[in-house]
């Protein structure tokens, strides 16, 4: 009993000092309170989470075992929650946990899809560069439809958006074109007639979450149609070339922008496209793609 | 001529055609000192059961399921229709009503929805026949006549002959 205690007593904070027995539960549990009351804070690689002391565990909520997830900034190192890159805590219901932050670069995970362009045929793999600290490999056998008789038609240089299968810090990322049920589902080679531009991982994630109001603004402006990798490579294509260039425009600007400057600015476009401002003038044109007239719509307005 | 000087070994009694002859007793016997054997010959590791240890954090290294992050594939004012398929298919569902409806209004579509919906109208008929047993089938066709009582003009059925 003695000893029990003395243990206690000396897991403060960064040990746990839960007694072995029911220790998962309960240090989820306590883990879970102590992450929730951090939520919307700012956090430091290096930060950690631990279950502290187990006598402060609430009675009440002890009897529910809670699965924890930790997203992506969040590491997991024994029984410690490290905080391993700089950014806000963000929750999701019932147990979801990461940390939001801005950044270019890009680390693949699992079941993401990118943007890749293909830089080598090597026997029975492509190499494709998603712009990551390595070449992933593409097997020809992971497109829809494709046997060992019938290869894919893929040249160096073709986009592909694919899905990675095996992301891992140690070993050669791998990228399919095929879900789980060998179905394309949107995946391969595409990129006819399009533009390929790079963005942050941010505007990224403004594209593509639910309720998104860049994309309702987007959805506004004219037919067009949008790829976007996780990685931070967003290819687009309209109706016509200028407004490819437009759109490409708008995206890379957008990046550094509050929402009512946004706002602004594709009313602006929208004016310019649909009222008085764009004839087939050459000089019109040259306006809206960013030509001698300096892009005017797209300075800060 | 004692029982106890002739005793076969166990090798022979355990061959199979020594099997027939062998009392029950005998046969126990010979099996228990099978089991010893071979649990003689298993070894096992003299460590504290290794219990799967349920994990109650999981990492999860990709932002997308915890934002619930749609597909990369995006169309919009029916640009690209295969893709705004896929858009209604693969991302979450709660906004998809609103999707619809503004998608609706705005796709290019060959064949209007009134058009689908009278054209599937009366497939639903056919098919329900295909996969209803015989006598139900036979219900259904009474209640075809009926309907077709009422609105003669615009199905064209086929009429069951009364006798």
């Amino acid at each position: 009993m003695k000893q029990k205690k003395k243990k206690i007593l000396q897991g403060g904070r960064g040990r746990c000092g839960c007694v072995s027995s029911c220790r998962e539960t309960r240090c989820s549990v306590r883990m879970f309170s102590v992450l929730k009351e951090r939520v919307g804070q700012i956090l430091l690689p290096g930060d950690e989470f631990c279950c502290g002391p187990q006598d402060t565990l609430p009675l009440t909520d002890s009897g529910k075992p809670e699965r924890l997830v930790a997203g992506p900034g969040l590491r997991l190192s024994g029984d410690r929650l490290l905080v391993s890159r700089s950014g806000v805590l963000r929750h999701k219901e019932p147990n979801k946990f990461w940390i939001e932050s801005q950044q270019r670069r890009y680390v693949p995970a699992k079941g993401e899809t990118v943007i890749g362009v293909v830089t080598a045929k090597a026997g029975d793999v492509f190499k494709v560069d998603f712009g990551g600290s390595e070449p992933a490999s593409l097997s020809y056998l992971a497109f829809d439809g494709a046997t060992k008789r019938n290869r894919p038609n893929v040249q160096v240089g073709d986009l592909v958006f694919a899905q990675f299968i095996v992301a891992n810090k140690d070993m050669e990322p791998e990228l399919v074109c095929i879900d789980g049920s060998g179905r394309a589902n949107g995946m391969g080679v595409f990129g006819a007639g399009g533009l390929l531009i790079k963005v942050s991982l941010g505007l990224v994630r403004r594209l593509l979450v639910p309720n998104s109001e860049l994309r309702a603004d987007l959805q506004q402006l004219f037919p067009c149609e949008l790829v976007v990798g996780m990685n931070g490579r967003v290819w687009v294509r309209a109706g016509t070339v200028q407004q490819t260039l437009i759109l490409a425009n708008l995206l890379q600007s957008c990046d550094t922008m509050t929402a009512p400057q946004r706002q602004q600015l594709f009313r602006n476009v929208w004016t310019r496209l649909h009222g008085a401002g764009l004839t087939e003038d050459p000089k019109d044109q040259l306006v809206l793609c960013g030509g001698p007239e300096p892009m005017d719509f797209l300075v800060f307005v | 001529m004692a029982g106890d000087s002739v005793r076969l070994s166990k090798n022979l009694l355990r061959m199979k055609f020594m099997q027939r002859g062998l009392d029950a007793e005998a046969k126990k016997q010979l099996e228990e000192d099978e089991k010893r054997i071979i649990s003689d010959e298993h070894w096992y590791l003299d460590l504290p059961d290794l219990k799967a240890k349920e994990n109650m954090i999981i990492e999860e290294k990709s932002l997308v399921p915890c934002e619930d992050l749609f597909f990369g594939r995006l169309s919009f004012k029916g640009f690209n229709p295969e893709v705004e398929k896929l858009m209604l298919l693969l991302n979450p569902k709660d906004k998809k009503e609103e999707d619809e409806e503004e998608d609706v209004s705005h796709m290019q579509t060959d064949v209007t929805d009134e058009e689908m919906a009278l054209r599937y109208e009366s497939l639903v008929g056919t098919l329900k026949k295909k996969f209803a047993k015989k006598r139900e089938r036979a219900a259904m066709d009474e209640d075809d006549v009926n309907q077709n009582v009422v609105e003669k003009t615009s199905k064209k059925a086929f009429l069951k002959p009364q006798d």
